[in-house]
């Protein structure tokens, strides 16, 4: 194996100029493409096809600042990069060697560029044990991995290891798993192990169903090896020769990418018969996701695979013993299994130095939302949110104020301000009336309405149902109906506690969790925003100015120009007014769509949202001319 | 009525014969052929898989990612993910249901747009986000609907 990175090496020379670009769904969204093409086509016209590198890499991360270009052996980070400033990036930053300060990161407090994109704040307070190898590889090139030590983790076990000292290497390591429950990993696997029955499998779970969590999908588009590596391992410690990878049906990239793995792992000898020499057989099929949010559940994941509805099984039966085919099935997720080859070369006792007490290691979080800079971060356990969000996600966009921030999915809670200085650790999110989830992260800001977000998450649970059971099936329906009634003014005394009643049959009887974390976004934020929802059925007012039916758009007299922009962009005709003559909106035509706010210029902001109070009512005709005023 | 072409509903069972558990994706496969999944197609794979209809229709009622109907010819999906819900996507939502006219699942009457609501795409730093025939548009506002819609004929 060694032999091998050093043939790879070899052929490689480290002072060759090579230029990398993010290549992630989100940078190909905003134009990694057309940029990838440019970048062809240039180092072609200036005769540098030959001596320069070029590869299309896996997500940086930083998906707000996309697309990235780095260029090595200089290490210089572009940002925002177009194809129109391609060619001035060869001929300046290839050919010569200046740095063109405009594509560089700004500090936005001290106004300083910085270079290396190891320095930038959103990379420097992060560790990025997991993740970080993603802007070094191209996916699609299993020489990339070997080059950076891949597949060394397999060989050492391969060659050096029973079965049973893997286990217990993962076992000590503390692993819990990244998917949301936090189950311990080694736990797992051993239950597999030790369940009667053959053969055995192991899955990866990549169903990634939480909106607002993308690090799975990263990983596996980025760094399929990884995880495959961390799955064959498995594979041997749990004695399975035959895997399954589950890709939701969203990521089409992940699936292409790990396709084109799979076939080169096996032409290395990685997967197949035989592996390494080691006797050890072992490979893997991949199975596509078809867009159920319960898939996910580690059973109804099993049925899926089997070409079943994806609905979950009762769990009083273990899928580690009874899984797939009810032979005895290890589920973890795409996370966890990248991690297994970094506890193997660098041992359990190194992993349990980082973290807290009982969460150990780092984790990645899809820091999103209304935060400056959205992207994806790997931080030890045991970060607090006030370091994640402002440290690293450089604070809340357009200067507005935190209001709280959403973790754990539709399965997780809402945390406050009073809360930022929190460790975020398994244990301690859930103290705190949310959960980990799979790591997603939405900061909120004031501009949120609470009630409004609990409904959104109920509305999205209500759909994703599968209705095989009573409680949630019916439990979720009547949330809806009652958040539904608050948010369009409709709310009545007792409501709250309905739904906290209705909360609790659901926690207690649900079949699968689904079910019984279902009503968590309900319950957290009626814990921390409670006034919210009583301004909503009291003073029917939305504090935060978003809920439709209790709020109203008004043209403020005083500071309209009359610039006719918000009445020609009004698509339902009712705003009424002329050049030099001040605006006024038919409520009576108005559909709240919010257009003429978004259009209102910045500097003049005469559209103003109005909740819990009349519209004032418009000027009198002869109070709407603007006279003409003299040049300021 | 659709003509529906058999020799490409074969070619596709085809890939999967004497596999086990693989219904889920033949149908995404059929769904990614024809953009939905037609009925002589259920009855060749029952026939074919000796799969009784209902259980094909079981599955393929189930799963979002199916259509028992024909869509239209360009695919409108507004992400409703957490991030871009905090972004303001129910507007865009809103604009884009009223400017064609139709509901969420709906296809225009003229077959030239169907609308969907998916719940994240991973994109979140993008958000709002609208995606038509797979083009990515991000940071969509509700007066940028219109611009949107009109690339697509």
């Amino acid at each position: 194996m060694l032999a091998l990175q050093k043939a790879i090496l070899a052929k490689r020379d480290p002072n060759k100029p090579l230029i990398t670009l993010c290549s992630g769904t989100a940078c190909c969204a905003t134009g990694s493409d057309a940029v990838a093409a440019a970048i062809k086509a240039e180092l072609e016209k200036q005769g540098l096809a030959d001596t320069v590198s070029f590869r299309r890499t896996g997500c940086h991360g930083f998906c707000e600042r996309g697309p990235i270009v780095t260029i090595y052996p200089q290490d210089i980070c572009y940002l925002n990069v177009s194809p129109e400033d391609v060619p001035e990036i060869i001929s300046k930053s290839i050919k010569g060697h200046e740095v063109i300060e405009r594509l560089l990161y700004t500090d936005p407090n001290t106004g300083e560029r910085i270079v290396h994109e190891s320095e930038i704040p959103f990379y420097k307070h992060q560790t990025r044990l997991v993740f970080g190898a993603n802007p070094l590889i191209d996916p699609t090139n299993i020489e990339d991995y070997i080059a950076i030590g891949g597949y060394q983790a397999l060989a050492k076990v391969l060659e050096e290891m029973t079965p049973e000292e893997v286990l217990e290497e993962v076992k000590s390591a503390n692993l819990r798993g990244r998917g949301g429950g936090g189950f311990p990993a080694g736990r797992k696997w051993e239950s597999t192990r030790n369940a009667p029955g053959e053969p055995k499998y192991v899955i990866v779970n990549c169903d990634e169903g939480d909106p607002g969590a993308y690090m799975d999908r990263s990983l596996m588009e980025g760094n399929p090896h990884r995880v495959l590596e961390g799955l064959t391992i498995g594979a041997y410690a749990i004695g399975s020769h035959q895997g399954f990878v589950y890709v939701r049906q969203e990521y089409p990239l992940a699936v292409k990418n790990l396709s084109i793995a799979l076939d080169q792992a096996r032409e290395y000898g990685f997967l197949g018969d035989d592996i390494l020499g080691s006797g050890f057989n072992f490979d893997v099929r991949i199975h596509r996701g078809a867009g159920a949010f319960v898939s996910g559940e580690s059973s109804a994941l099993m049925n899926a695979i089997e070409g079943k509805v994806g609905e979950p099984r009762p769990k009083y039966i273990h899928t580690s013993e009874s899984g797939i085919w009810e032979k005895p099935s290890d589920l973890n997720n795409v996370e966890t299994w990248a991690n297994i080859p970094l506890i193997i070369e660098r041992g359990a006792d190194w992993f349990n130095s980082i973290g807290t007490e009982h969460s150990k290691g780092t984790k990645i979080f899809s820091l999103v939302g209304a935060v400056n800079n959205t992207g994806l971060v790997e931080v030890p356990m045991g970060t607090t949110l006030r370091d994640i969000i402002y440290k690293i996600g450089g604070g809340i966009r357009g200067g507005k104020k935190f209001k709280a921030v959403q973790t754990g999915g539709p399965s997780g809670g809402v945390i406050p301000e009073q809360h930022l200085d929190a460790p975020v650790d398994f244990d301690e999110l859930t103290r705190l009336g949310s959960m980990m989830g799979s790591g997603g992260m939405i900061v909120m800001d004031e501009d949120t309405c609470i009630v409004d977000i609990a409904r959104y998450f109920v509305d999205f649970l209500c759909d994703e149902s599968c209705g095989k059971c009573v409680p949630c099936r019916e439990g979720l329906k009547r949330m809806r109906d009652i958040l539904n009634d608050i948010v369009a003014g409709r709310g009545k005394e007792g409501d709250i506690e309905l739904l906290e009643e209705i909360a609790r049959v659901m926690k207690s009887a649900s079949l699968c969790a689904l079910g019984t974390t279902a009503a968590n976004p309900v319950l957290s934020t009626i814990r921390y925003f409670r006034a919210e929802y009583e301004a909503h059925i009291e003073e029917k007012r939305c504090p935060a100015l978003v809920c439709k039916d209790l709020i109203s758009y008004y043209i403020q007299p005083d500071k309209c120009i009359a610039c006719m922009l918000c009445l020609k962009n009004c698509p339902s005709g009712a705003i009424q007014g002329e050049k030099r003559k001040i605006h006024v909106i038919d409520q009576t035509k108005c559909i709240k769509c919010g257009i003429c706010f978004e259009v209102c210029p910045p500097k003049v902001r005469a559209v103003a949202k109005i909740s819990g109070k009349p519209v004032p009512p418009p000027l009198p005709e002869s109070e709407r001319i603007i006279e003409r005023r003299a040049k300021r | 009525m659709v003509e529906i072409d058999m020799n490409r509903v074969d070619g596709i069972i085809d890939r999967y014969e004497g596999e086990r558990g693989v219904l889920i994706q033949m149908l995404l496969d059929l769904q990614s052929e024809f953009n939905w999944i037609p009925k002589e197609a259920i009855a060749r794979i029952s026939e074919r898989m000796r799969i009784p209809k209902s259980q094909i229709y079981r599955i393929a009622s189930f799963y979002k990612a199916m259509s028992l109907n024909p869509v239209g010819r360009h695919l409108i999906q507004v992400c409703l993910g957490t991030a871009c819900q905090v972004r303001g996507a129910p507007k865009i939502m809103d604009r884009v249901k009223e400017s064609l006219g139709i509901e969420e699942g709906e296809t225009t009457p003229d077959m030239r747009f169907t609308l969907r609501r998916v719940n994240c795409l991973g994109c979140c730093a993008m958000g709002p986000v609208v995606v038509v025939d797979g083009n990515y548009h991000g940071r969509v506002t509700p007066s940028g609907v219109k611009d949107i819609l009109q690339r697509y004929k």
